[in-house]
């Protein structure tokens, strides 16, 4: 059933980004690079249960190089998914579709997401300076 | 010609009227995920550099394990929902789609009992 007027798709090779649409993509690939980081989580949680030399693995390579920059780069996926996730929560209430609405929301979610990621990282470093 | 019994037809029975039912699930999570990563994150944080005994300790508190509970069972429902739209947005093959779907779902379940059940022995003194 061809029609002349019915909508496209974006042609991604000539779609020019928008902040709209690079978020609204940006929030499944951090939704499915948050699905991978519950690994991480369920590691760390049964190798609680499991007992204190279990406990130290997970702790080793949580605080390892690695560690650090996987755990980096899941908090600013996990504040990201969460305030563009609120953001979302607006729209399915039927707040927020004005253009300039949208704008405004992206770069609060844009600008919490980030201050939120440092302001952790700055009390967790603080916090590890602290207990040592 | 129809398949609905007259009965089914004549009690206007047919649609299960569960249609948005992932929809309003993945939103129902989403919610409840707001306060509960919050509180997720701090409590990580009052955890750095605590060894095994203290997370232990932590852990088997009342009410740190309901929430952790809460937590691993919303985070992952709200999971495998958002995945299972994921998959079927770009794997178009039928019977990829459908052996995907279900090896996702399979792995995210395990996930989620293994990390509930790790939560449970905790709490309980196992």
């Amino acid at each position: 059933m061809a029609s002349d007027n019915r909508p496209l798709s974006p042609h991604l090779q000539i779609y020019c980004p928008q902040l709209t649409s690079v978020m609204s993509i940006s929030h499944r690939i951090t939704g499915v690079a948050l699905s991978v980081g519950t690994l991480l989580l369920v590691w760390w949680i049964v190798a609680a249960a499991a007992g204190p030399e279990a406990y130290d693995t997970a702790a080793g390579f949580i605080g390892s190089f690695v560690g650090y920059i996987l755990l980096f780069a899941w908090t600013y996926a996990l504040f990201y998914h969460l305030c563009n996730g609120i953001r979302h929560l607006f729209w399915d209430a039927g707040y927020g579709f004005e253009i300039e609405t949208a704008y405004t929301s992206g770069w609060a979610v844009v600008i919490a997401s980030v201050a939120l990621t440092i302001i952790t990282w700055f009390t967790g470093i603080v916090a590890l300076g602290g207990s040592s | 010609m129809s398949l609905r019994t007259p009965l089914g037809r004549v009690r206007g029975l047919g649609s299960a009227k569960e249609g948005v039912h992932h929809w309003w699930m993945q939103r129902t999570t989403a919610l409840a995920l707001v306060p509960l990563t919050i509180w997720f994150v701090s409590s990580v944080l009052s955890l750095v550099g605590a060894g095994h005994a203290a997370m232990v300790d932590w852990l088997a508190s009342p009410w740190s394990a309901t929430f952790m509970v809460l937590l691993i069972v919303a985070t992952f429902y709200h999971m495998q929902l958002g995945l299972q739209v994921v998959i079927e947005d770009y794997v178009h093959n039928e019977g990829a789609k459908f052996a995907s779907l279900l090896v996702m779902k399979g792995v995210t379940f395990v996930l989620g009992l293994v990390a509930v059940l790790s939560v449970l022995k905790i709490a309980l003194g196992g």
